[in-house]
């Protein structure tokens, strides 16, 4: 088999392998990522909403926010496993075009 | 590592658009002279690993989450000019479509991840790696400093980014605008959790994918990744 096609099965077990990047940190109680929380989480944290970042931080509306399909956010484990995985997919499809067409304007011709 | 929107005041942002601009034009140039046609697979499958790795959370129990990037990884492979375009499709992508990273911020984050990471960490794996055999010990150590390292510097300027906004923009109150720790706290944060945990995931993953790389693929890892003859 060529390199490329086991590179590209890899990379189809890291996206069915994907949902343990979910579990892991509920099984573990970790919360957010540091400096990434939610406008609530840091009035909790520091007692205030700073006025810039409650203006900017709704600015862009990512059609599946937090690798989550919308209103799914309070579903089971299960589900949430499955939006993750279906996000990877996606997400890994879009890179892939977007570097290939990259890739094909910068790249030589013929060899 | 994702910054998101709100967390960096407007200066620091356009800042950071105007420092990665000249060096996306750069790679983009560098990449038109190096990268042939049947590479350009690699590219994609580099900024697909990228991408996929950032979603597997590590938890540092009780605590806060971090993830592997595989930028050094990249950059290993394909060199740092190209690892820092596979690394900037993924962040984008991230930051369009998940709203994992902020779109304001993706001059910062691009820089820390696409530009900091890769390129510290090809030319610690260079050093270390320096006249080694390509299926030598010494290489697989070298790519795991170099993760670890490149991890760990990206996160320092992170928290360099975080912890300069409180001083940037506050209230005449002293109330922070955007992100509201300061240096003291925010880079001792971000680096002290990539340090103990995040690094060494990073690590692992770099230094395993070159040994098995070296079994099954060592051209790979010859000099002058770009310019190689090796096949795919």
């Amino acid at each position: 088999m060529k390199l490329t096609s086991k590179l590209w099965i890899g990379i189809g077990i890291l996206i069915v392998l994907s949902p343990l990047g979910l579990l892991l940190p509920e099984y573990f109680k970790a919360g957010s990522a540091w400096g990434e929380w939610g406008a609530d989480e840091i009035q909790k944290m520091v007692g205030y909403i700073p006025k810039g970042l409650a203006k900017l931080s709704g600015l862009w509306q990512a059609p599946l926010p937090d690798y989550v399909f919308k209103g799914w956010e309070e579903k089971g484990l299960p589900s949430l496993s499955f939006a993750y995985i279906i996000s990877a997919a996606t997400g890994i499809v879009v890179v892939i075009l977007v570097a290939l067409i990259i890739g094909k304007f910068l790249s030589k011709k013929g060899d | 590592m994702h910054i998101p929107d709100g967390y960096l005041g407007p200066g620091t942002c356009g800042f950071f658009y105007l420092v990665m601009l000249p060096i996306w034009t750069f790679a983009s140039r560098i990449v038109k002279k190096t990268l042939k046609a049947r590479q350009v697979p690699m590219l994609a499958i580099g900024a697909a690993f990228s991408f996929v790795i950032m979603m597997f959370n590590v938890p540092i129990p009780g605590g806060s989450t971090g993830h592997a990037v595989g930028a050094v990884l990249v950059a290993i492979l394909l060199g740092p000019w190209a690892a820092c375009i596979a690394v900037t499709v993924a962040l984008v992508i991230q930051a369009l479509l998940f709203g994992d990273g902020g779109i304001t911020v993706l001059g910062a984050n691009c820089f820390n991840m696409a530009f900091i990471m890769p390129f510290a960490g090809y030319y610690i794996y260079k050093m270390i790696s320096y006249n080694a055999p390509v299926t030598s010990k010494r290489r697989v150590i070298a790519s795991g400093v170099a993760g670890y390292l490149g991890l760990n510097l990206a996160a320092l300027f992170t928290g360099i980014e975080f912890g300069l906004q409180p001083l940037l923009h506050h209230t005449a109150g002293g109330q922070a605008l955007y992100s509201p720790y300061g240096l003291s706290v925010a880079v001792p944060a971000m680096v002290v959790e990539h340090l103990l945990l995040f690094g060494w995931v990073e690590a692992l993953v770099t230094a395993l994918v070159i040994k098995y790389l070296q079994k099954h693929s060592p051209e790979l890892l010859e000099e002058r990744q770009v310019n190689n003859e090796a096949h795919f």
